[in-house]
């Protein structure tokens, strides 16, 4: 079941041919069938009568567009596959079409290869789709491409313009991170340099066409990764209870205990079923076998669970980065919501924002946060509940998905990680088995005592923003006023209850939710806690609203300008020098609030101004009402 | 994992994939190689059972041999078959040439199944390189209200994710097996031991390649009388599988017409 036997065939390598529309892509597949006698019989005989019927001369991209339309618009219309192999190994080419209004087949076809060549007309250069294909294979993980230059017959095989175009597409290539395998001066339908070495063009001493297939590369395994095994169903069909899914990589054997994410359970699996039955143990599976395993004990667990050893887990967040090319019909834009989909799970996300779109054609960046079709973005996607996740770069299966419109798949992004804390630990904290014992004191008696409610009123806002300073003068108004009020400030809890976190993403991440803790319980005992922290992610803020009651959220929002001109602890000035890492606003985003309770802009208003809203805002929604009179709305 | 474990895998997940997703389901059993493979897939896939119905949509003009296998087998894999008799000719297209005429009965029969039963999806043996339209299917296939497919705007399908919610009245073919060759088929049917109907071995210097209704389907020249002996014959040969079925080749464009109409 694992190792593949010495004599065992190498494996197809399908590859796909991708460019811009009429640069040859369906004539150098015809060709290269020809050439490789991979044509079956009578095919050239029946492209020969199906071309003198449409008063064409012999079309080689007849042998493939099999579409009695494509065959009557010349053009390729969707993608398709056809075989054919050389003495090295077997090939699937997988044809693309190159119009730009065809571009979700192009991706089905491109979307199965490991490796592609990309064709660009000698004539005319390197064209839209040329770079938006290459764009597209490398933000969909293809690593591996070779150019062909064709049509060399027009340019009169000059090696000049063949060296021009080499390396101007070299340098387009490059600057997208793609490594380039070779780069073949061809005249596909002339047959110049597919099979055999090209007369008219002595100058080029590289490779034929053939021969540059036969040196790529087949495609890695991804079973020294990381095990990550998605359940796909649960069976029982008799008395098994069979949890049945692909290894999508990594290895998996009896006896290993699994984590299963996000709902984080663990279990140990008893056994490898398969069918026919086998006798024995030890058995063991590798990345890309379908699989089904029974486990030592019953978990409550669904399709999407992600299994992982317990040393490598994947990732827990609700909140992430991904670049997407979005193919809907409608544009996307911030708060849509959408159903994404990822290996076997299936869950909500709300486009948070959008950093940047990228037009694929020009590559050049498009204003604004609205993301068109055919267009490929950068954005942030939030899920309502903690997800298992994976960065491309780290597991290139794992890391790629899929987002639905309504019934449609309607684009597919990759995810990035950088710059988020895993919250597995968290999540871990609370599951602990805490039992809480209750007072004797009700919140009710509390509140009528102190004459007010308890709460917290959470100030995010850039450093400088004067969260601090008016935290502080609230609390002396408010205590003047006889509330019981406590500030929080980051600089001192950094002290005491942090001082031995540093400044990671994991850490402050870690600090905030001790914050939120903390303020909790002065919200519990009756007090009005004033938290004062730069809290830049919402997630954590979110995590905040969660764990405390009564969290009002106010967003002190003197813009970035304003807070570096201030720079009362001359923090900016050293962030700008490099002296302090990931200065939120410098070089560390700061995710503005999209519902806070209030909004204070202290660039533009005096503390005093905004420390009178605030009073009202506290008055208004803390400050019990005597008996008698109506009660407050909250 | 050899090159064939890889193939056997992509569609045990497709297989799965499908059950867990769309409900109602039914496999289509020709009785030919292609979907007897599939129904070992399928058993390998569900650990011995296959979750859905068998259905035979029944010409009446097979192969003896064919019946005889069926009749066999439905019982030693304990399969929920379900048989479906096909309209007669004379309610076809009459501007259909002969043989796709003929072969229009199943896509007729096809359809009274699925009305009959409300299946959702049914699983259909057909592989890309068998022919060109083929080759251009997805793996999770739309058909509208008449079973008709729409090959000029297909959905996207990519990275194992597909589509499978559509609105009521679109139902779904499924192909377990779109990605592999013929040669595959039999090396998986040596490989696994899988049964198969004796036509396909040559008797007389002539063997039958792909099988169909008798009299739309022609045997070919072979002296290949053992699944080794086939899988060395295609080695070598040019010959299209489906060379044999006539009503792919009698014009231009035929055979695109009877799939778009809903035929296999």
């Amino acid at each position: 079941m694992t190792k593949r036997p010495p004599s065992a065939p190498r494996p197809p390598l399908p590859i796909v041919i991708v460019g811009h529309v009429d640069h040859g892509k369906s004539t150098v597949i015809g060709r290269l069938l020809f050439e490789t006698n991979s044509l079956p019989e009578g095919k050239a005989e029946s492209v020969r009568a199906t071309s003198e019927k449409r008063g064409m001369p012999f079309e080689w991209a007849f042998v493939l567009d099999a579409l009695q339309a494509e065959r009557d618009q010349g053009i390729t219309i969707d993608t398709t596959q056809i075989r054919f192999q050389t003495k090295a190994r077997r090939y699937i080419l997988i044809d693309a079409p190159g119009h730009v209004e065809f571009l979700k087949n192009m991706i089905t076809g491109a979307a199965q290869a490991k490796a592609a060549l990309l064709v660009m007309d000698a004539e005319e250069g390197a064209r839209d789709q040329t770079r938006q294909h290459a764009f597209l294979l490398h933000l969909m993980g293809l690593e591996t491409i070779a150019v062909i230059i064709n049509k060399m017959d027009r340019v009169g095989y000059q090696e000049r313009r063949f060296q021009e175009l080499r390396d101007s597409i070299g340098r387009t290539l490059h600057e997208m991170n793609l490594k380039v395998s070779g780069v073949i001066p061809v005249s596909a339908r002339e047959g110049e340099n597919i099979a055999a070495p090209s007369a008219h063009m002595a100058w080029h001493r590289g490779e034929t066409l053939t021969a540059l297939l036969d040196s790529l590369p087949d495609a890695p395994s991804q079973s020294e990764k990381p095990l990550r095994f998605p359940i796909q169903d649960i069976y029982k069909f008799d008395e098994r209870r069979i949890i049945a899914g692909r290894i999508e990589s990594g290895r998996l054997k009896e006896g290993d205990r699994l984590l299963f994410s996000p709902s984080n359970k663990s279990a140990v699996v008893s056994s490898l079923e398969s069918w026919p039955p086998r006798e024995g143990r030890g058995f063991s599976a590798e990345a890309g076998e379908a699989v089904g395993v029974m486990l030592d004990r019953q978990l409550f667990l669904e399709r999407g669970e992600l299994a992982s050893h317990q040393s490598d887990p994947p990732f827990l967040s609700d909140i992430f980065r991904a670049r997407i090319f979005w193919l809907g019909r409608h544009p996307l834009t911030p708060s849509v919501s959408l159903v994404m989909k990822r290996a076997t799970s299936e869950f909500s996300v709300v486009l948070q924002s959008v950093e940047r779109v990228i037009d694929a054609a020009s590559l050049e960046e498009v204003s604004g946060e609205r993301v068109s079709r055919n267009q490929v973005a950068d954005i942030i996607l939030r899920a309502p509940s903690l997800q298992a996740l994976d960065s491309f770069g780290e597991n290139g299966l794992m890391g790629r998905f899929v987002l639905l419109d309504g019934r449609d798949i309607a684009g597919g992004g990759v995810v990035s990680l950088d710059g988020y804390a895993d919250q597995r630990p968290i999540l871990e904290a609370r599951m602990r088995d805490v039992s809480r014992v209750s007072h004797k004191v009700s919140p009710r008696e509390r509140e009528l005592r102190a004459r007010h409610r308890g709460g917290v009123l959470w100030l995010t806002g850039l450093s400088g923003s004067g969260k601090s300073t008016l935290a502080f003068a609230l609390e002396k108004t408010l205590f003047d006023l006889g509330y019981g009020v406590y500030v929080l400030d980051g600089d001192n809890i950094r002290h005491g209850l942090s001082e031995d976190l540093g400044f990671s993403v994991e850490d402050r991440s870690e600090n905030i939710r001790r914050v939120a803790e903390a303020a909790s319980l002065f919200a519990d005992a009756g007090f009005v806690a004033l938290v004062s922290f730069i809290s830049p992610m919402r997630s954590d803020r979110a995590r905040a609203r969660g764990i405390i009651p009564n969290f009002h959220e106010v967003h002190v929002s003197a813009d970035l300008e304003t807070c570096e001109a201030r720079d009362p602890k001359g923090l900016y000035k050293r962030a700008r020098g490099g002296e302090i890492e990931d200065f939120t606003g410098v070089s560390a985003d700061y995710e503005v609030p999209e519902g806070a309770e209030l909004v204070l802009d202290t660039g533009v208003e005096g503390v005093e101004d905004s420390l009178r809203r605030l009073v009202e805002y506290v008055e208004g929604r803390f400050r019990l009402v005597p008996e008698g009179v109506s009660d407050y709305e909250i | 994992m050899t090159p064939m474990d890889a193939l056997e895998s992509q569609s045990i997940y497709i297989f799965r994939e499908a059950f867990a997703k769309v409900k109602n389901l039914a496999m289509l059993w020709s009785l030919g190689k292609d979907s007897n493979v599939m129904i070992h897939l399928a058993r390998k896939a569900f650990f011995g059972t296959v979750p859905f119905p068998a259905l035979h949509v029944d010409t009446g003009r097979k192969f003896q041999e064919m019946y005889d296998f069926r009749d066999q087998y439905a019982k030693e894999w304990r399969l929920n078959f379900l048989r479906e008799t096909c309209p007669p000719l004379e309610e076809m297209d009459e501007t259909l040439p002969p043989a796709a005429r003929s072969a229009a009965r199943k896509t007729a029969g096809l359809r009274l199944a699925i009305q009959k039963h409300g299946f959702e999806a049914l699983f259909a043996g057909i592989r890309r390189d068998e022919e060109a339209t083929r080759a251009k299917e997805r793996v999770f296939s739309p058909r509208g209200l008449a079973g008709r497919w729409d090959f000029r705007d297909q959905p996207p399908e990519f990275w194992d994710q597909y589509k499978t919610e559509f609105p009521k009245g679109t139902h779904l073919r499924i192909h377990p097996i779109l990605h592999w060759t013929e040669t595959d088929i039999w090396e998986y049917t040596l490989r696994e031991s899988i049964p198969v109907i004796p036509l396909y071995f040559a008797r007389d210097g002539k063997r039958y390649r792909s099988l169909g209704d008798h009299d739309i389907t022609f045997p070919m020249e072979s002296e290949a009388a053992t699944v080794e002996e086939i899988i060395a014959e295609l080695r070598d040969t040019k010959t299209a599988e489906r060379a044999g079925r006539a009503m792919d080749h009698e014009e231009e464009g035929g055979f695109e017409r009877l799939r778009a109409d809903g035929y296999l």
